[in-house]
Protein backbone atom coordinates (compact mmCIF):
# COMPACT_ATOMS: atom_id res chain seq x y z
CA UNK A 1 0.00 0.00 0.00
CA UNK A 2 1.55 3.15 -0.90
CA UNK A 3 -1.09 5.89 -1.15
CA UNK A 4 0.65 8.93 -0.08
CA UNK A 5 3.32 10.11 -1.95
CA UNK A 6 6.96 9.98 -1.24
CA UNK A 7 6.39 13.27 0.07
CA UNK A 8 4.92 13.30 3.41
CA UNK A 9 2.00 14.69 4.73
CA UNK A 10 2.86 17.79 5.89
CA UNK A 11 5.17 18.48 2.67
CA UNK A 12 1.95 18.22 0.43
CA UNK A 13 -0.10 20.33 2.76
CA UNK A 14 2.84 23.06 2.82
CA UNK A 15 2.92 23.20 -0.96
CA UNK A 16 -0.90 23.22 -0.78
CA UNK A 17 -0.95 26.53 1.08
CA UNK A 18 1.31 28.03 -1.16
CA UNK A 19 -1.28 27.19 -4.02
CA UNK A 20 -3.84 28.32 -2.06
CA UNK A 21 -2.65 31.85 -1.24
CA UNK A 22 -1.07 31.68 -4.91
CA UNK A 23 -4.93 31.22 -6.49
CA UNK A 24 -6.28 33.83 -4.08
CA UNK A 25 -3.81 36.39 -3.55
CA UNK A 26 -2.83 36.70 -7.72
CA UNK A 27 -3.97 39.97 -8.97
CA UNK A 28 -3.58 38.45 -12.56
CA UNK A 29 -4.27 34.69 -12.04
CA UNK A 30 -3.96 33.47 -15.37
CA UNK A 31 -5.24 30.63 -17.63
CA UNK A 32 -1.74 29.58 -17.68
CA UNK A 33 -1.57 29.67 -13.59
CA UNK A 34 -4.95 27.65 -13.88
CA UNK A 35 -3.14 24.85 -15.96
CA UNK A 36 -0.22 24.81 -13.49
CA UNK A 37 -2.35 24.16 -10.69
CA UNK A 38 -4.64 21.79 -12.12
CA UNK A 39 -1.63 19.35 -13.10
CA UNK A 40 -0.49 20.10 -9.49
CA UNK A 41 -4.12 18.66 -8.32
CA UNK A 42 -4.10 15.99 -10.22
CA UNK A 43 -0.41 14.47 -9.45
CA UNK A 44 -2.89 13.05 -6.49
CA UNK A 45 -5.88 12.81 -4.72
CA UNK A 46 -3.46 13.71 -1.83
CA UNK A 47 -2.63 17.17 -3.50
CA UNK A 48 -6.43 17.72 -4.10
CA UNK A 49 -7.60 16.66 -0.71
CA UNK A 50 -5.15 19.12 1.07
CA UNK A 51 -5.91 21.95 -1.61
CA UNK A 52 -9.46 21.71 -0.81
CA UNK A 53 -9.04 21.03 3.05
CA UNK A 54 -6.90 24.59 3.44
CA UNK A 55 -9.17 26.05 0.89
CA UNK A 56 -12.15 24.91 3.07
CA UNK A 57 -10.19 26.45 5.80
CA UNK A 58 -9.63 30.21 4.01
CA UNK A 59 -12.76 30.53 3.41
CA UNK A 60 -14.18 29.97 7.00
CA UNK A 61 -11.64 31.78 8.39
CA UNK A 62 -12.80 34.68 6.23
CA UNK A 63 -15.35 34.75 9.00
CA UNK A 64 -12.77 36.77 11.02
CA UNK A 65 -12.95 39.90 8.92
CA UNK A 66 -16.05 40.46 12.11
CA UNK A 67 -13.04 41.08 13.99
CA UNK A 68 -12.25 44.13 12.97
CA UNK A 69 -15.46 46.36 13.59
CA UNK A 70 -15.55 47.28 17.47
CA UNK A 71 -12.28 45.70 18.67
CA UNK A 72 -12.82 47.03 21.86
CA UNK A 73 -15.95 44.93 22.38
CA UNK A 74 -14.03 41.64 20.87
CA UNK A 75 -16.31 42.82 17.43
CA UNK A 76 -18.69 39.53 17.48
CA UNK A 77 -21.11 41.71 15.98
CA UNK A 78 -21.10 43.28 12.75
CA UNK A 79 -23.19 46.73 13.60
CA UNK A 80 -24.72 48.12 10.48
CA UNK A 81 -24.22 52.30 11.75
CA UNK A 82 -27.42 53.98 10.06
CA UNK A 83 -30.09 51.44 11.51
CA UNK A 84 -32.65 54.06 11.64
CA UNK A 85 -32.04 55.46 8.02
CA UNK A 86 -31.63 51.94 6.33
CA UNK A 87 -34.88 51.13 5.13
CA UNK A 88 -36.52 54.28 4.30
CA UNK A 89 -32.72 54.54 2.34
CA UNK A 90 -34.08 51.25 0.78
CA UNK A 91 -37.31 52.71 -0.39
CA UNK A 92 -35.94 55.86 -1.30
CA UNK A 93 -33.32 54.17 -3.85
CA UNK A 94 -36.02 51.97 -5.30
CA UNK A 95 -38.40 54.55 -6.04
CA UNK A 96 -35.02 56.74 -7.65
CA UNK A 97 -34.90 54.19 -9.54
CA UNK A 98 -38.13 53.64 -11.11
CA UNK A 99 -38.08 57.36 -11.74
CA UNK A 100 -34.61 57.09 -13.61
CA UNK A 101 -36.30 54.12 -16.02
CA UNK A 102 -38.82 56.33 -16.49
CA UNK A 103 -37.19 59.73 -17.87
CA UNK A 104 -34.12 57.88 -18.42
CA UNK A 105 -34.38 57.50 -22.17
CA UNK A 106 -34.16 61.27 -22.52
CA UNK A 107 -31.59 61.81 -20.10
CA UNK A 108 -29.05 58.89 -20.67
CA UNK A 109 -29.58 57.20 -24.56
CA UNK A 110 -28.47 54.32 -23.56
CA UNK A 111 -30.23 53.92 -20.20
CA UNK A 112 -30.94 49.93 -19.85
CA UNK A 113 -35.01 49.59 -19.11
CA UNK A 114 -35.57 48.80 -15.10
CA UNK A 115 -38.14 46.00 -15.34
CA UNK A 116 -39.89 45.51 -12.55
CA UNK A 117 -41.67 41.91 -11.63
CA UNK A 118 -44.23 41.10 -8.47
CA UNK A 119 -46.74 38.53 -7.27
CA UNK A 120 -49.64 39.23 -5.10
CA UNK A 121 -50.56 37.62 -2.07
CA UNK A 122 -50.13 33.86 -2.30
CA UNK A 123 -48.81 34.16 -5.66
CA UNK A 124 -45.94 32.23 -7.24
CA UNK A 125 -44.19 33.83 -10.70
CA UNK A 126 -41.05 31.93 -12.36
CA UNK A 127 -39.43 35.20 -14.78
CA UNK A 128 -36.42 34.52 -16.93
CA UNK A 129 -34.46 37.52 -17.52
CA UNK A 130 -33.00 38.30 -21.20
CA UNK A 131 -29.51 36.57 -19.52
CA UNK A 132 -30.87 33.46 -18.75
CA UNK A 133 -31.07 33.97 -15.29
CA UNK A 134 -34.61 32.31 -13.93
CA UNK A 135 -36.20 33.79 -11.02
CA UNK A 136 -39.02 32.58 -9.14
CA UNK A 137 -40.74 35.19 -6.62
CA UNK A 138 -42.45 34.04 -3.50
CA UNK A 139 -46.00 35.30 -2.08
CA UNK A 140 -46.05 39.10 -2.14
CA UNK A 141 -42.96 40.20 -3.50
CA UNK A 142 -41.57 42.97 -5.51
CA UNK A 143 -38.47 43.28 -7.33
CA UNK A 144 -36.43 45.13 -10.16
CA UNK A 145 -34.20 43.77 -12.74
CA UNK A 146 -32.12 46.21 -14.87
CA UNK A 147 -29.42 43.79 -17.40
CA UNK A 148 -27.39 45.91 -19.63
CA UNK A 149 -24.07 45.28 -21.47
CA UNK A 150 -21.88 45.80 -18.24
CA UNK A 151 -24.28 44.84 -15.28
CA UNK A 152 -26.97 42.88 -14.08
CA UNK A 153 -28.82 43.93 -11.38
CA UNK A 154 -32.01 42.93 -9.20
CA UNK A 155 -33.21 44.91 -6.34
CA UNK A 156 -35.51 43.21 -3.93
CA UNK A 157 -38.00 45.48 -2.07
CA UNK A 158 -40.01 42.93 -0.43
CA UNK A 159 -40.66 39.15 -0.77
CA UNK A 160 -38.68 36.46 -1.39
CA UNK A 161 -37.50 34.99 -4.57
CA UNK A 162 -34.72 31.84 -5.48
CA UNK A 163 -31.99 32.73 -8.76
CA UNK A 164 -30.72 30.57 -10.87
CA UNK A 165 -28.22 32.65 -11.84
CA UNK A 166 -26.38 31.82 -15.82
CA UNK A 167 -22.94 32.81 -14.63
CA UNK A 168 -20.95 35.57 -16.48
CA UNK A 169 -17.13 35.91 -16.11
CA UNK A 170 -17.65 39.65 -16.82
CA UNK A 171 -20.85 40.87 -16.50
CA UNK A 172 -21.55 39.88 -12.46
CA UNK A 173 -25.16 39.31 -11.22
CA UNK A 174 -25.51 41.82 -8.11
CA UNK A 175 -29.08 41.55 -6.09
CA UNK A 176 -29.81 44.14 -3.89
CA UNK A 177 -31.97 44.08 -0.79
CA UNK A 178 -32.01 46.57 2.09
CA UNK A 179 -28.03 47.45 3.26
CA UNK A 180 -27.13 44.10 1.66
CA UNK A 181 -25.83 42.84 -1.75
CA UNK A 182 -25.06 39.28 -3.08
CA UNK A 183 -22.86 38.91 -5.64
CA UNK A 184 -22.82 35.65 -7.60
CA UNK A 185 -20.10 33.73 -8.48
CA UNK A 186 -22.27 31.26 -10.33
CA UNK A 187 -25.26 29.91 -8.35
CA UNK A 188 -28.39 29.53 -7.02
CA UNK A 189 -29.74 31.11 -4.13
CA UNK A 190 -32.64 32.50 -2.34
CA UNK A 191 -33.47 35.91 -0.78
CA UNK A 192 -36.22 37.09 1.78
CA UNK A 193 -36.75 40.31 2.88
CA UNK A 194 -38.97 40.77 5.59
CA UNK A 195 -39.84 44.33 7.11
CA UNK A 196 -36.51 44.23 9.45
CA UNK A 197 -34.70 41.27 8.60
CA UNK A 198 -33.07 39.95 5.36
CA UNK A 199 -32.20 36.24 4.85
CA UNK A 200 -29.81 34.91 1.95
CA UNK A 201 -29.53 30.77 1.93
CA UNK A 202 -26.86 29.87 -0.70
CA UNK A 203 -27.68 26.26 -2.02
CA UNK A 204 -25.14 25.84 -4.92
CA UNK A 205 -22.21 27.53 -6.12
CA UNK A 206 -20.62 30.34 -4.62
CA UNK A 207 -21.74 33.84 -4.12
CA UNK A 208 -20.38 37.33 -2.09
CA UNK A 209 -22.47 39.12 0.87
CA UNK A 210 -21.85 42.46 1.29
CA UNK A 211 -23.10 45.91 2.50
CA UNK A 212 -24.34 47.80 -0.24
CA UNK A 213 -23.88 51.00 1.29
CA UNK A 214 -20.44 52.74 2.61
CA UNK A 215 -21.75 53.44 5.82
CA UNK A 216 -22.26 49.91 6.36
CA UNK A 217 -19.09 48.10 7.85
CA UNK A 218 -19.04 44.75 7.14
CA UNK A 219 -16.43 42.89 4.97
CA UNK A 220 -17.62 40.80 2.48
CA UNK A 221 -18.20 37.43 3.29
CA UNK A 222 -18.24 34.40 0.63
CA UNK A 223 -20.77 31.93 0.83
CA UNK A 224 -20.73 28.43 0.52
CA UNK A 225 -23.27 26.33 -0.32
CA UNK A 226 -25.56 25.74 3.09
CA UNK A 227 -24.74 29.37 3.79
CA UNK A 228 -27.92 31.42 5.76
CA UNK A 229 -27.03 34.86 6.53
CA UNK A 230 -30.05 36.85 8.51
CA UNK A 231 -29.16 40.29 8.63
CA UNK A 232 -30.98 42.73 11.18
CA UNK A 233 -30.44 46.39 11.58
CA UNK A 234 -28.53 44.92 15.18
CA UNK A 235 -26.73 42.45 13.18
CA UNK A 236 -25.66 39.98 10.35
CA UNK A 237 -24.84 36.38 11.00
CA UNK A 238 -23.87 33.09 9.37
CA UNK A 239 -24.89 29.98 10.11
CA UNK A 240 -24.43 26.57 7.99
CA UNK A 241 -27.69 24.82 7.37
CA UNK A 242 -28.06 21.13 6.75
CA UNK A 243 -29.30 20.41 3.35
CA UNK A 244 -32.41 18.83 4.24
CA UNK A 245 -33.66 22.16 6.16
CA UNK A 246 -32.49 24.62 3.56
CA UNK A 247 -35.27 22.49 1.27
CA UNK A 248 -37.95 22.71 3.61
CA UNK A 249 -37.27 26.42 3.81
CA UNK A 250 -37.43 26.66 -0.44
CA UNK A 251 -40.05 24.22 -0.32
CA UNK A 252 -42.72 27.23 -1.17
CA UNK A 253 -41.03 26.66 -4.81
CA UNK A 254 -43.36 24.00 -4.99
CA UNK A 255 -46.15 25.64 -3.38
CA UNK A 256 -45.92 23.91 -0.07
CA UNK A 257 -44.83 25.20 4.00
CA UNK A 258 -42.87 22.58 5.42
CA UNK A 259 -42.93 22.35 9.54
CA UNK A 260 -40.70 20.58 11.74
CA UNK A 261 -40.93 21.08 15.21
CA UNK A 262 -42.29 24.68 13.99
CA UNK A 263 -44.30 26.05 17.02
CA UNK A 264 -47.64 27.43 15.99
CA UNK A 265 -46.93 30.98 16.27
CA UNK A 266 -44.35 30.37 13.61
CA UNK A 267 -46.58 28.35 11.54
CA UNK A 268 -49.10 31.02 11.62
CA UNK A 269 -47.25 33.61 10.12
CA UNK A 270 -45.67 32.04 7.86
CA UNK A 271 -49.09 30.71 6.68
CA UNK A 272 -50.61 34.77 6.93
CA UNK A 273 -47.54 35.90 4.49
CA UNK A 274 -49.25 34.08 1.86
CA UNK A 275 -53.23 34.49 2.55
CA UNK A 276 -55.83 37.11 3.29
CA UNK A 277 -57.65 34.58 5.48
CA UNK A 278 -55.18 35.22 8.22
CA UNK A 279 -54.36 32.76 11.01
CA UNK A 280 -54.93 33.96 14.53
CA UNK A 281 -53.65 32.16 17.48
CA UNK A 282 -55.37 33.17 20.74
CA UNK A 283 -53.47 32.38 23.35
CA UNK A 284 -49.52 31.38 24.44
CA UNK A 285 -50.86 27.63 25.50
CA UNK A 286 -52.22 27.74 21.56
CA UNK A 287 -48.93 29.61 20.12
CA UNK A 288 -46.45 26.81 22.05
CA UNK A 289 -47.65 23.72 20.50
CA UNK A 290 -45.64 22.54 17.85
CA UNK A 291 -46.11 20.97 14.19
CA UNK A 292 -44.70 18.62 11.56
CA UNK A 293 -45.41 17.84 8.29
CA UNK A 294 -45.97 19.86 4.76
CA UNK A 295 -49.15 21.93 3.93
CA UNK A 296 -50.15 23.71 0.84
CA UNK A 297 -49.24 27.15 1.46
CA UNK A 298 -52.68 28.82 0.29
CA UNK A 299 -54.76 26.61 2.12
CA UNK A 300 -55.02 28.06 5.40
CA UNK A 301 -58.59 25.69 5.92
CA UNK A 302 -56.51 23.05 5.30
CA UNK A 303 -54.19 23.41 8.15
CA UNK A 304 -56.68 24.46 10.62
CA UNK A 305 -58.23 21.55 10.20
CA UNK A 306 -55.09 19.59 10.60
CA UNK A 307 -54.35 21.50 13.65
CA UNK A 308 -57.64 20.84 15.23
CA UNK A 309 -57.23 16.71 14.66
CA UNK A 310 -53.70 16.42 15.74
CA UNK A 311 -53.17 19.22 18.24
CA UNK A 312 -56.70 19.15 19.97
CA UNK A 313 -56.60 23.08 19.52
CA UNK A 314 -60.33 24.70 18.98
CA UNK A 315 -61.05 26.61 15.62
CA UNK A 316 -62.93 29.16 14.81
CA UNK A 317 -63.68 29.84 11.29
CA UNK A 318 -64.85 33.40 10.04
CA UNK A 319 -64.95 34.95 6.89
CA UNK A 320 -61.44 36.89 6.98
CA UNK A 321 -59.97 34.78 9.68
CA UNK A 322 -59.35 31.57 11.76
CA UNK A 323 -58.58 31.88 15.16
CA UNK A 324 -56.85 29.02 16.97
CA UNK A 325 -57.22 28.51 20.33
CA UNK A 326 -56.16 25.51 22.97
CA UNK A 327 -57.64 27.35 26.05
CA UNK A 328 -61.81 27.68 26.56
CA UNK A 329 -62.71 31.11 25.55
CA UNK A 330 -64.10 32.91 28.44
CA UNK A 331 -67.55 33.59 28.46
CA UNK B 1 -19.46 12.61 -9.54
CA UNK B 2 -17.54 15.43 -10.98
CA UNK B 3 -14.36 16.63 -8.60
CA UNK B 4 -15.89 19.83 -7.55
CA UNK B 5 -18.90 18.17 -6.10
CA UNK B 6 -16.88 15.99 -4.33
CA UNK B 7 -14.71 18.72 -3.15
CA UNK B 8 -18.24 20.27 -1.62
CA UNK B 9 -18.79 17.21 -0.51
CA UNK B 10 -15.70 16.59 1.66
CA UNK B 11 -15.60 19.82 2.89
CA UNK B 12 -18.90 19.81 3.87
CA UNK B 13 -19.38 16.58 5.22
CA UNK B 14 -15.67 15.36 5.85
CA UNK B 15 -13.87 17.70 6.79
CA UNK B 16 -15.97 18.61 10.06
CA UNK B 17 -15.40 15.02 11.14
CA UNK B 18 -11.61 15.48 11.08
CA UNK B 19 -10.91 16.02 15.38
CA UNK B 20 -12.55 12.49 16.13
CA UNK B 21 -11.00 10.88 12.91
CA UNK B 22 -7.61 11.95 14.74
CA UNK B 23 -8.80 10.43 18.28
CA UNK B 24 -9.94 7.67 16.36
CA UNK B 25 -6.64 7.08 14.60
CA UNK B 26 -4.27 7.87 17.46
CA UNK B 27 -6.35 5.55 19.61
CA UNK B 28 -5.65 2.38 17.14
CA UNK B 29 -1.85 3.16 16.08
CA UNK B 30 0.58 2.79 17.82
CA UNK B 31 3.38 5.29 16.12
CA UNK B 32 2.12 8.56 16.67
CA UNK B 33 4.17 10.33 14.62
CA UNK B 34 2.51 8.35 11.24
CA UNK B 35 -1.40 10.29 12.33
CA UNK B 36 -0.85 12.67 9.85
CA UNK B 37 -0.11 10.39 7.08
CA UNK B 38 -2.61 7.95 7.92
CA UNK B 39 -4.88 10.66 7.93
CA UNK B 40 -4.08 11.69 4.72
CA UNK B 41 -4.42 8.24 3.31
CA UNK B 42 -8.10 8.03 5.03
CA UNK B 43 -8.81 11.24 2.86
CA UNK B 44 -7.36 9.72 -0.48
CA UNK B 45 -9.37 6.66 0.08
CA UNK B 46 -12.86 8.40 1.13
CA UNK B 47 -12.24 10.90 -1.50
CA UNK B 48 -11.12 8.31 -4.48
CA UNK B 49 -14.54 6.53 -3.60
CA UNK B 50 -16.65 9.30 -3.46
CA UNK B 51 -15.49 9.80 -7.31
CA UNK B 52 -17.38 7.25 -8.01
CA UNK B 53 -20.40 7.55 -5.53
CA UNK B 54 -20.84 9.71 -2.98
CA UNK B 55 -21.56 7.47 -0.01
CA UNK B 56 -25.00 7.89 1.89
CA UNK B 57 -23.77 7.94 5.09
CA UNK B 58 -20.39 9.87 5.55
CA UNK B 59 -20.11 8.76 9.27
CA UNK B 60 -20.08 5.41 8.57
CA UNK B 61 -18.25 5.45 5.55
CA UNK B 62 -15.56 7.73 6.90
CA UNK B 63 -15.05 5.12 9.49
CA UNK B 64 -15.27 2.23 7.89
CA UNK B 65 -12.75 3.56 5.41
CA UNK B 66 -10.41 4.39 8.54
CA UNK B 67 -10.47 0.92 9.97
CA UNK B 68 -9.76 -0.90 6.84
CA UNK B 69 -6.97 1.50 6.74
CA UNK B 70 -5.47 0.62 9.78
CA UNK B 71 -6.43 -2.85 9.08
CA UNK B 72 -4.62 -2.95 6.24
CA UNK B 73 -1.38 -1.01 7.47
CA UNK B 74 -1.22 -3.37 10.34
CA UNK B 75 -1.48 -6.34 8.02
CA UNK B 76 1.48 -4.55 5.53
CA UNK B 77 3.87 -4.18 7.89
CA UNK B 78 3.26 -7.22 10.02
CA UNK B 79 2.73 -5.72 13.19
CA UNK B 80 0.38 -7.44 15.43
CA UNK B 81 -2.71 -5.47 15.26
CA UNK B 82 -4.13 -3.71 18.49
CA UNK B 83 -6.87 -5.77 19.95
CA UNK B 84 -8.78 -2.35 19.66
CA UNK B 85 -9.03 -2.80 16.26
CA UNK B 86 -10.98 -6.14 16.78
CA UNK B 87 -13.32 -4.28 19.13
CA UNK B 88 -13.98 -1.26 16.56
CA UNK B 89 -16.69 -3.43 15.44
CA UNK B 90 -18.67 -3.17 19.17
CA UNK B 91 -17.58 0.53 18.74
CA UNK B 92 -20.64 2.88 18.93
CA UNK B 93 -19.78 5.35 16.75
CA UNK B 94 -23.00 7.05 16.49
CA UNK B 95 -22.93 8.43 20.03
CA UNK B 96 -20.08 10.64 19.51
CA UNK B 97 -19.42 11.58 16.39
CA UNK B 98 -20.67 14.66 15.05
CA UNK B 99 -23.25 14.51 11.80
CA UNK B 100 -23.02 16.83 9.28
CA UNK B 101 -26.21 17.74 10.44
CA UNK B 102 -24.23 19.77 12.91
CA UNK B 103 -25.02 23.17 12.85
CA UNK B 104 -22.05 26.11 12.97
CA UNK B 105 -23.13 29.30 14.53
CA UNK B 106 -21.30 31.98 13.17
CA UNK B 107 -20.22 33.41 16.65
CA UNK B 108 -18.77 30.16 18.36
CA UNK B 109 -16.93 29.75 15.04
CA UNK B 110 -15.63 33.20 15.34
CA UNK B 111 -14.58 32.70 19.01
CA UNK B 112 -12.95 29.31 17.94
CA UNK B 113 -11.19 31.05 14.43
CA UNK B 114 -9.83 33.54 17.27
CA UNK B 115 -8.85 31.03 19.91
CA UNK B 116 -6.81 29.16 16.96
CA UNK B 117 -5.12 32.35 15.93
CA UNK B 118 -4.06 32.40 19.40
CA UNK B 119 -1.81 29.52 18.93
CA UNK B 120 -0.01 29.87 16.04
CA UNK B 121 3.75 31.10 15.62
CA UNK B 122 3.73 34.89 15.76
CA UNK B 123 4.63 35.82 12.55
CA UNK B 124 2.49 33.63 10.79
CA UNK B 125 -0.76 35.26 13.35
CA UNK B 126 0.51 38.63 12.22
CA UNK B 127 0.80 38.05 8.66
CA UNK B 128 -2.85 35.97 8.96
CA UNK B 129 -4.28 38.81 11.17
CA UNK B 130 -3.16 41.35 8.47
CA UNK B 131 -4.87 39.68 5.58
CA UNK B 132 -8.05 38.23 7.19
CA UNK B 133 -9.25 41.07 9.49
CA UNK B 134 -7.38 44.02 8.45
CA UNK B 135 -7.88 42.86 4.82
CA UNK B 136 -4.82 44.07 3.69
CA UNK B 137 -2.80 42.75 0.41
CA UNK B 138 -0.04 40.92 0.50
CA UNK B 139 2.12 43.94 -0.72
CA UNK B 140 0.69 45.93 1.80
CA UNK B 141 1.53 43.28 4.76
CA UNK B 142 5.13 43.11 2.92
CA UNK B 143 5.47 46.82 3.79
CA UNK B 144 3.70 46.42 7.33
CA UNK B 145 5.56 43.37 8.49
CA UNK B 146 8.96 45.32 7.11
CA UNK B 147 9.52 41.51 5.48
CA UNK B 148 10.12 40.36 1.81
CA UNK B 149 6.54 39.36 0.09
CA UNK B 150 7.91 35.88 -0.37
CA UNK B 151 8.17 35.51 3.23
CA UNK B 152 4.62 37.08 3.42
CA UNK B 153 3.53 33.93 1.38
CA UNK B 154 5.58 31.36 3.90
CA UNK B 155 4.21 32.86 6.80
CA UNK B 156 0.59 32.83 5.51
CA UNK B 157 1.07 29.45 4.11
CA UNK B 158 2.29 28.03 7.25
CA UNK B 159 -0.25 30.20 9.49
CA UNK B 160 -3.15 28.22 7.17
CA UNK B 161 -1.80 25.10 7.40
CA UNK B 162 -1.71 25.29 11.02
CA UNK B 163 -4.76 27.05 11.55
CA UNK B 164 -6.06 24.43 9.35
CA UNK B 165 -4.94 21.66 12.13
CA UNK B 166 -6.38 23.28 14.96
CA UNK B 167 -9.93 24.32 13.37
CA UNK B 168 -10.03 20.52 12.53
CA UNK B 169 -8.34 18.63 14.31
CA UNK B 170 -8.32 19.75 17.89
CA UNK B 171 -11.77 20.85 18.90
CA UNK B 172 -11.91 19.81 22.07
CA UNK B 173 -8.32 21.56 22.70
CA UNK B 174 -9.44 24.90 20.98
CA UNK B 175 -12.72 24.70 22.58
CA UNK B 176 -11.24 24.73 25.82
CA UNK B 177 -8.99 27.54 25.69
CA UNK B 178 -12.12 29.94 25.64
Amino acid sequence: MSESCKSSATDIQKRAADWVFERHDSKTWSPEDQVKLDAWLNESIAHRVAYVRLETMLTRSNRLVALRVEPAKGGKRIEPQSQKRRFSLAAAAAVGLVTLAGTGAAVFLNAPQTQTYSTALGAHKTITLADGTRIELNTNTVLHARISARERSVWLDKGEAYFQVTHEETRPFVVTAGNYRVIDLGTAFSVRSDTNRLEVALVEGRARFEAARANIHMTPSDLTPGDVVVATAQKVIVTKKPEKKLASDLAWRQGLLVFNYTTLADAAAEFNRYNTKKLIIADQAAARLTVMGKFPATNVDLFGQVAKAALGVRIESRSNEIVISKQPTEK
Amino acid sequence: MTAPNVDTWFAREVLPMEAVLIQFLRNNWRDKSEISDLLQDVYVRIYEAALKQIPDSTKQFVFQTARNLLIDRARHERVVPFETLADMEALNLAADVPGPEQTVIARDELLRLRAGLDRLPARSREALILRQIEGLSRQEIAQRMNISDHTVKWHLAEGLRLLADIMYGDTAEAGARL
